[in-house]
């Protein structure tokens, strides 16, 4: 009898188990497929010694392996930049027990970027750790005021709350933003990608400054993974599980603001690409804290190298910047949640 | 006294009450178009300014207010008016003030529109208004679809206007950057809408859409106040609400089109002048021609205070947006804490 039920509970188990780990293996074959994509493929066709030589030589010897070590550095700025966005995301949708929470719908990201122009118009920031501890004020004022507005009234945050709140939010601090930027034209066009968002024109140094903001914030994001299980089925549900709630609220929130909040110090507000990926992964995986947070982060990685790609070839012989991809394409996931949500839930 | 003479009474108080505010109104917007065409690098008395607008040839002032300063005033009259008015009437056609048009999305379908002609058809005129209404009453149609779904929900139309907005604007974004001539004051006019450097032939698809939509408008004027009523009272007052409500759609999207077309989507102002005149009113239904005075004064009041109030000079649209997205997120803590739903 116990045996009969074991495997019973085992078949309910194992398939899944055994699709997730399908689906995981897939991910990281489409990341490679990538990463291999986002060196080879862009405005400059580059033969297959300027790659392997770009590899092999410390100095380019050739424009092609200049190229070819530029888009090095671009691609795994995208990776980084793309995994935390993800994860971020997945976060504060678990955190929020919201399918619209975003950085880039919270406001958080608009929020970085104030605070980055300010610092470079007014203090004459430069160095990265600068640029990151401030955007990483301004997410962090951005993310609790938003949501501070977005939860007043009766019901709490719902969706339609908090995304209005934060549109409004973002909709100041971009006009605060132009405002700081439009006298000074001079500074403006190297600080443009700013208000789109894009991951070409970073520097192996500026990577190195945002590595342990990265992995403090994703160690904090998985460990609070399934804590967040917990907290997805309420509050008291949770508190009877043994979870304490605020303590897992603030971590989780903690991670999720300091992944992005890092990451747009060096990228710019990359759009819709924490909403879009973990709606993507909860449909491969399911509900697992566990399982989402992860894939999410290589989800966001896939997304985001693609977009640039994307971007490279339509844009070409400039480039479209990542986070305007990102936005086209992560909008109508949007418009999917809110055409399916029922009415009451809004 | 009866209740008959204490409702007599007070219709005629709310008439000499509407009386004063639009008069008012009117009086703020003729100071700001004086103010556009006196105020500058040169300033002129008004003495100037009437004789330079009666044909009079005055070296330079002729120049300056004729074909600089008198298209802006323009643009900023009949652009603003245009957007108080079609944002009054889509905030009381779905009876939610968040739902002007350009926050649930219909503007930046006719911005996107219009910068594809301009910028890759290098159209100018007739041909760009053109597009820009046609876009825009297909992303108001998209938006009603999309948003459909089971029972009707003022919310879900929001958020399936933020989505569709979100990916006009990202298409703005690419034909910005696709531009020759990628220049930074000109992207902001389509980014958050300006009146710098607008000519006198831009101006004429916008007057004639005001003297013919404006007039069909202010007459649908009384059924729109029924049907802000509620769709079953509507009904039973025995009026065709859809019938209406196509009409309005319609004639308001040609306006906020062929607005946007001329100086991109001005922030906030359509979102902003209906509750603005509304309160100024005092209770009842927003009067349309109250919404289309505040709209003017409200972009020309920005735009005097863009130019000449800062060091630089800022884009109209930057200064509606710091002034309109605070007032959006007072009037959002104002309705989460009713507690009714968006």
């Amino acid at each position: 009898m116990t045996n009969i039920r074991t495997d019973a509970a085992r078949n309910r188990v194992q398939p899944k188990l055994r699709r997730r780990a399908i689906i995981a293996v897939v991910c990281v074959c489409a990341l490679c497929v990538g990463i291999v994509c986002s060196i080879v493929l862009g405005s400059r066709k580059v033969s297959f010694s300027d790659v392997s030589g770009a590899f092999f030589h410390a100095a380019p010897e050739t424009i092609g392996e200049a190229v070819v070590q530029k888009r090095i550095v671009r691609t795994v700025f995208g990776i980084l930049a793309g995994a935390s966005l993800g994860m971020s995301g997945a976060l504060m949708q678990a955190i929020t027990r919201n399918p619209l929470a975003d950085p880039g719908i919270l406001g958080v990201n608009t929020g970085a970027a104030l605070f980055v122009v300010a610092g470079i118009a007014f203090l004459g920031i430069s160095s990265p750790y600068q640029y990151i501890a401030l955007a990483l004020c301004g997410s962090f004022v951005s993310a609790v005021f938003v949501y501070a507005v977005g939860s007043i009234g009766g019901k709490g945050a719902t969706p339609i709350k908090l995304a209005l709140a934060g549109a409004a939010t973002s909709a100041v601090l971009s006009s605060l933003v132009s405002a700081i930027m439009l006298p000074r034209t001079a500074v403006m066009d190297a600080f443009r990608f700013w208000q789109v968002g894009g991951i070409g024109g970073t520097t192996w140094n500026n990577m190195r400054a945002m590595a342990p903001f990265l992995i403090g914030g994703a160690t904090l994001g998985i460990c609070s993974a399934s804590s967040l299980n917990a907290l997805a089925l309420g509050d008291d549900v949770a508190a009877g599980l043994g979870v304490r709630v605020g303590r897992a609220r603030v971590i989780g929130a903690a991670a999720g603001v300091i992944l992005c909040g890092a990451t747009t110090a060096l990228a710019g507000p990359i759009s819709f690409l924490g909403l879009l990926t973990p709606h993507l992964v909860r449909l491969a995986v399911g509900i697992d804290q566990r399982w989402v947070i992860s894939l999410s982060a290589i989800g966001g990685a896939i997304v985001l190298i693609f977009s640039d790609v994307v971007g490279r070839l339509v844009g070409s012989p400039g480039e479209l910047e990542a986070g305007i991809v990102t936005a086209f394409i992560g909008a109508p996931v949007l418009i999917v949640v809110a055409a399916r949500s029922k009415a009451h839930e809004i | 006294m009866t209740t008959l003479t204490l409702i007599e009474e007070e219709r005629k108080r709310a008439f000499r009450h509407n009386a004063v505010v639009h008069t008012a109104l009117f009086a703020a917007v003729i100071t700001f178009c004086l103010l556009e065409m006196s105020l500058g690098e040169n300033r002129y008395p008004i003495s100037v300014i009437l004789r330079v607008l009666s044909g009079e040839q005055i070296e330079g002032a002729s120049f300056v207010i004729g074909d600089l300063r008198l298209p802006r005033m323009l643009a900023g009259l009949l652009v603003g008016s245009a957007f108080g008015v079609s944002g009054a009437v889509f905030q009381s056609m779905l009876r939610n003030p968040l739902a002007s048009p350009d926050i649930i999305g219909v503007s930046s379908g006719s911005t996107a529109a219009a910068v594809f002609c301009i910028l890759v058809l290098r159209r100018s005129g007739t041909s760009v208004s053109l597009a820009a209404i046609i876009a825009g009453i297909a992303s108001a149609a998209l938006i009603y679809a999309l948003s459909r779904g089971g029972k009707f929900s003022g919310g879900r139309l929001i958020l399936v206007g933020i989505g569709v907005g979100a990916i006009f604007n990202s298409i703005v974004s690419y034909l910005l950057l696709r531009a020759n001539q990628y220049d930074v004051p000109g992207a902001m006019r389509w980014i958050s809408g300006s009146l710098n450097g607008v000519v006198k032939a831009e101006i004429m698809p916008s007057a004639v859409a005001a003297v013919i939509l404006f007039p069909m408008i202010l007459f649908a004027e009384k059924r729109l106040k029924i049907i802000e009523l509620g769709e079953d009272i509507a009904t039973a007052l025995g009026m065709r609400a859809n019938r209406t409500r196509l009409f309005l759609v319609i004639s308001t999207v040609c306006l906020i089109a062929i607005s946007t077309s001329v100086t991109g989507p001005v922030a906030f102002v359509a979102f902003l002048s209906g509750p603005i005149s509304k309160r100024m009113t005092g209770r009842g239904a927003p009067s349309l021609p109250a919404a289309a005075l505040t709209g003017a004064a409200l972009t020309m009041g920005s735009d005097l205070v863009g130019q000449f109030a800062f060091g630089t000079r800022f884009p109209v649209g930057v200064i509606t947006g710091i002034i309109g997205a605070p007032y959006l997120l007072f009037l959002l803590i104002k309705i989460n804490k009713s507690g009714g739903s968006a």
